[in-house]
């Protein structure tokens, strides 16, 4: 029996098949009959945004809490532009999502007609595959198979675009079951004989460490639970990219901390004098990897991952291992159990005891000050007292974010929504607003900057319409903080343009908003502040007043490999004695 | 000073001062690219070039299989041996792309172009063209009291010594098709 229906009643069937009970959304001219639809039913949400980037970021922060894909619904011509930022951020996190644009009726393409943009071609480089429907036939088949492909393989934004004339027209309706998905099926089981050969080398590593990525997080929680399992019956210590924070427990022993341009000391020491590095679900990212030529120089490297053209791209591997994580660390434990459990105990000792010199230098240390409160302080006391809470954390873009990464423990994986890759400022707000939605009684938290927030803070409008208690975490120093840091250190401290003179009063702005505004500039009122946001229910906007001039270390510097880091306060400290100081 | 030891008012900017160390021999390869022919596919695969900064020496496109609504893109492109890889693994990527063939590692390939040449002369130049193109094979396939139109097929090397010799004698233009390839054996 065939079904016949209309294009956006298609739609709403197709979302249904799919699983999805949640859209983020902005109506327009173009995606009239969509909404049409939505209305007359009951089982799908829609969360109408301020703005379309909100839409978008807010389905990452629901695909990220989640593990399914998040779902957009906006209209042609500025609707669509106005997603390619979010569509960008995905596609370099492997987010994934599906966003549905409307078009201009099909007789009219290519006339330059209102709100026409030529939305495939804009957003072909930023999306993993994109669609414009013409048939009102072809449109289910065309949504199934776009589900198919966000979620397969390595996960990324689609797009579907559909014309308004396609959402009226009647045709027939497919079934999920019976969808033509493509040909696209990526290998998710490592080849075995690569396997064994990062097992051997597992067992006779003397330096080994493991390097783990956004891939962990992406492979679902099971893939985290076998990393967990492999790490501590090997006792090789972990760490993790900012993408992949939660895959290993913070508090876990083998845990090292985040590595890279901010990264842990210890976490980068050990990366570059490791004798076998086992690369799971990273890339070699350049805020990773420092200067190339001197990255990890004396270490044989295996790279697990999904997507064949992440192996080679920018560090040449000896173990290549092309898969999903979950898979291939399933693999490796087999095998690794069958041959006997073995490791290089002794070695591996030494290998801590030397992580242990490198640990006590505390590189995260900090003075707290009486005067003013520091941003390490706050970050410090909002984990203190939100530890062991059903928390998830979102960041904005700049300090905060590394400041956030490096002082709040994450427990495990999808807890952590960030922009790593692209690098949004304006990420944090939207993304919160769709965490809360996945998870409304868990405790979210948006850290953010006060010039980040800013870029998307019309949101605040969706949290208070949907009752969604997002608490906004605003460290403001009232300056481009990572900008101006750069401009500190590499600039000749010329600060161009990066403060602002007239910001809002962040009080006030929530009240206008309907929310709940609090200040705090005192560290002596910190803990208090910080519990009453805790403990209102509802969106909050906490304005916390930092120092203006803190830069953000450990900081490996531009063009520098990772035994040359830049240590901030630590470094006076006489532990790294006359070796280390030549480091710094 | 900065903790870094940089002197205020000096300048130190890039941190993408970062250079790959691996070989940087170019070399050039031949690919044949089996794709999905959809609207936009050419696109994409183009759109993978110039935003990754790849070279195309030349690219040709047409559907090979008219049920199977399948292309043949042929590639022929320069780059180090990680590029090359690099390109291979990224349009490997593409969903419409079935089939990536890198023709010049994958025991050879028989490479052909063809190319229409225009040339104007009078007199002995226009004999000596005419002789010339009967040497190479190229057929004529318009004629005018004043000119030719010759037809030519053969390596990319061979069209191109014939049109440099035609330059000298009257060349007004030259379309070329650019690469077709299919590997050697089965």
């Amino acid at each position: 029996m065939t079904r016949q229906m209309t294009g956006a009643k298609m739609v709403v069937q197709s979302l249904k098949d799919q699983g999805v009970d949640t859209v983020f959304g902005y109506p327009g001219g173009a995606v009239l009959p969509i909404y049409d639809e939505i209305f007359q039913q009951n089982g799908i949400r829609h969360y109408l945004v301020r703005h379309e980037q909100g839409a978008v970021h807010a389905a990452e922060g629901y695909a990220r809490a989640t593990g399914k894909p998040g779902v957009v619904l906006v209209t042609s011509g500025p609707g669509a532009t106005n997603a390619v930022t979010g569509l960008t951020d995905a596609l370099m996190d492997s987010i994934p999502i599906v966003v549905l644009t409307g078009q201009v009726p099909t007789f009219m393409i290519g006339s330059d007609a209102f709100q026409e943009a030529d939305t495939v071609g804009i957003t072909r480089p930023c999306t993993k595959h994109n669609w414009l429907v013409k048939d009102t036939d072809t449109l289910s088949g065309v949504l199934h198979e776009a589900f198919h492909v966000a979620t397969t393989g390595r996960p990324g934004p689609v797009l579907v675009d559909i014309p308004k004339d396609v959402q009226f027209a009647t045709g027939t309706y497919t079934e999920k079951a019976k969808a033509k998905v493509s040909h696209y099926q990526p290998q998710v089981k490592g080849d075995m004989e690569t396997i064994t050969q990062l097992v051997e080398a597992i067992e006779t590593a003397e330096r080994p460490i493991f390097y783990t990525g956004g891939g962990v997080i992406n492979s679902g929680p099971g893939a985290s639970q076998l990393l967990r399992e492999l790490v501590d019956a090997t006792g090789i210590p972990i760490t993790s990219t900012l993408m992949g924070l939660g895959c290993y427990p913070a508090s876990g022993k083998n845990w090292l901390g985040m590595l890279g341009m901010h990264g842990l000391y210890e976490a980068n020491l050990a990366m570059h004098g490791c004798d076998l590095m086992i690369n799971v679900g990273a890339r070699f990212d350049d805020r990773i990897t420092g200067r190339l030529d001197a990255f990890s120089p004396k270490s044989r490297k295996a790279h697990i991952d999904i997507d064949p053209s992440s192996i080679n791209k920018v560090i040449r591997v000896d173990m290549p291992i092309i898969g999903d994580v979950g898979h291939v660390l399933e693999d490796v434990l087999k095998v690794w159990k069958a041959r006997g459990r073995k490791v290089n105990k002794e070695a591996i000792q030494k290998w801590w005891q030397q992580i242990e010199q490198w640990r006590a230098v505390d590189c995260l240390k900090y003075k707290p000050s009486a005067k003013a409160i520091r941003p390490q302080h706050a970050l410090d006391r909002l984990e203190q007292l939100t530890k062991g809470r059903d928390r998830y954390i979102t960041t904005e873009v700049g300090q905060h974010q590394m400041w956030a990464a490096q002082y709040l423990g994450f427990e495990d994986p999808n807890r952590w929504m960030t922009s790593g890759g692209l690098g949004t400022m304006g990420y944090g707000t939207p993304a919160s607003i769709g965490v809360q939605v996945a998870h409304p009684d868990a405790l979210v938290i948006n850290v953010a900057g006060e010039a980040s927030w800013l870029m998307n803070m019309q949101e605040m409008g969706t949290a208070v319409q949907y009752r969604l208690p997002v608490k906004q975490f605003i460290l403001n120093n009232e300056r481009l903080g990572m900008v101006r840091q750069w401009q500190e250190l590499l600039h000749g401290e010329r600060y161009s343009h990066s403060w602002s003179e007239a910001l809002p009063d962040f009080v006030k702005l929530a009240e206008a908003f309907g929310c709940k505004g609090i200040l705090c500039q005192d560290p002596a009122d910190l803990d208090d502040a910080i519990m009453e946001m805790l403990d209102y229910d509802g969106p909050v906007i906490f304005d916390c007043l930092v120092e203006k001039h803190e830069n953000c270390f450990p900081m490996i510097p531009s063009g520098e490999p990772h035994n040359k880091m830049l240590l901030g306060e630590a470094s006076t400290k006489d532990a790294i004695g006359s070796k280390g100081a030549v480091m710094v | 000073m900065s903790p870094l030891n940089i002197k205020k008012g000096s300048t130190k900017h890039s941190a993408y001062n970062l250079r790959p160390t691996f070989s940087d021999v170019q070399e050039t390869h031949t690919l044949a690219v089996l794709v999905d022919n959809e609207p936009g596919v050419l696109a994409r695969v183009i759109g993978l070039f110039s935003g990754r900064g790849y070279n195309i020496d030349s690219l040709t496109v047409a559907e090979v299989d008219h049920t199977g609504h399948t292309s043949r893109i042929t590639i022929v492109t320069t780059g180090t041996p990680q590029v090359i890889e690099q390109i291979k693994a990224q349009l490997g990527r593409i969903v419409p792309v079935h089939e990536v063939h890198d023709l010049t590692v994958e025991g050879g390939s028989v490479e052909r172009e063809l190319a229409l040449i225009k040339v104007e002369g009078s007199g002995d130049k226009r004999v000596e063209a005419l002789r010339l193109a009967d040497i190479f094979r190229a057929q004529v396939v318009d004629s005018t009291l004043e000119s030719f139109v010759f037809q030519i097929t053969g390596t990319p090397e061979k069209v191109d010594a014939f049109v440099d010799l035609m330059r000298p004698l009257g060349l007004v233009e030259v379309a070329r098709t650019g690469v077709a390839a299919l590997s050697r054996g089965v």
